[in-house]
């Protein structure tokens, strides 16, 4: 049905470790992951002034897609690369922060920062920003890890010829639980995208 | 109007997640948007909260911030005038 696409490079941050190609990039002992984020950040040379007022969610995919990313030689003007995000928890840690600050009316100071975090697909504008991808975007919320949905998805973006590649995966987060994988497909490659593989490398 | 400017300069750098500022190295005369500090629009927006959190002054047009926030010179200055608390 579809021509043959390619897994060029995936990305995973999860249990305190973050792997791109299944080799750790970066690991350490912090319980919290606010502390883990921030020191990732740092001690993988991430330069972005925005990261640090970013939601935790945006912190963790935009991490995971910065790892992915820059070393993709990619254009600083435009890239044709669509975005498929997905999760189970969407924005309930920053929907919580901001229930927090208008639960109590005589206490009633709803951040404007934190607000605007309140959708889960705002990951995706800070990537977008970052890297200057311009094709089309879905964040889409599951119970569970959806291989099958991103893979057509990403073979349809493809095949219709809507972009030139599709970065995908799943940003799962909520307090100090999370689970990030991120995916490049393409057009040209070794690795097949097929969802035997999809799910293969979500499990390294 | 000294403690007023080191308390502007210590909430901005925590309620804006300054990560790479020091308190120390903002001046009173800095511009805070721009090429300035580089602060933003939800900046500009987190700090007419923090007006009214803080000082009791409510802008009800945003507009007004972009003379009030120019510095923390000019930001002390305006909330010794209209501070209510």
């Amino acid at each position: 049905m579809y021509s043959e696409y390619y897994i060029k490079t995936f990305c995973s941050i999860k249990n305190n470790t973050v792997s791109l190609n299944g080799s750790t990039v970066y690991s350490d002992g912090n319980t919290e992951f606010s502390e883990f984020i921030k020191a990732a950040y740092k001690a993988l040379d991430t330069k972005y002034s925005k990261f640090f007022k970013m939601d935790a969610l945006s912190k963790l995919a935009f991490l995971a897609a910065d790892v992915l990313l820059k070393n993709e030689n990619l254009n600083e003007e435009k890239n044709d690369i669509a975005v498929i995000l997905s999760n189970k928890a969407s924005s309930i840690d920053t929907d919580r922060k901001h229930q927090k600050s208008i639960e109590n009316k005589e206490d009633y100071y709803p951040s404007p920062a934190v607000f605007v975090y309140t959708l889960p697909n705002i990951c995706i504008g800070e990537i977008s920003i970052k890297y200057k991808l311009f094709s089309e975007n879905s964040f889409f919320i599951f119970d569970s890890f959806n291989a099958q949905h991103l893979l057509d998805y990403a073979n349809s973006l493809l095949s219709t010829n809507k972009t030139e590649k599709v970065l995908c995966g799943w940003v799962e987060l909520d307090g100090d639980q999370y689970d990030a994988y991120l995916y490049l497909v393409t057009k040209i490659g070794t690795i097949t995208h097929n969802k035997e593989n999809i799910i293969k490398f979500y499990n390294t | 109007m000294e403690s007023l400017k080191q308390e502007l300069k210590e909430n901005i750098v925590e309620q804006l997640n300054l990560e790479d500022i020091a308190v120390a190295d903002i001046n009173d005369n800095d511009i805070l948007f721009g090429d300035g500090l580089g602060l933003d629009s939800i900046d500009a927006l987190e700090l007419i909260v923090m007006l009214d959190k803080n000082y009791g002054i409510k802008l009800t047009d945003p507009k007004e911030g972009r003379a009030i926030f120019e510095s923390i010179a000019v930001m002390a200055k305006y909330i010794s005038e209209h501070r209510t608390k």
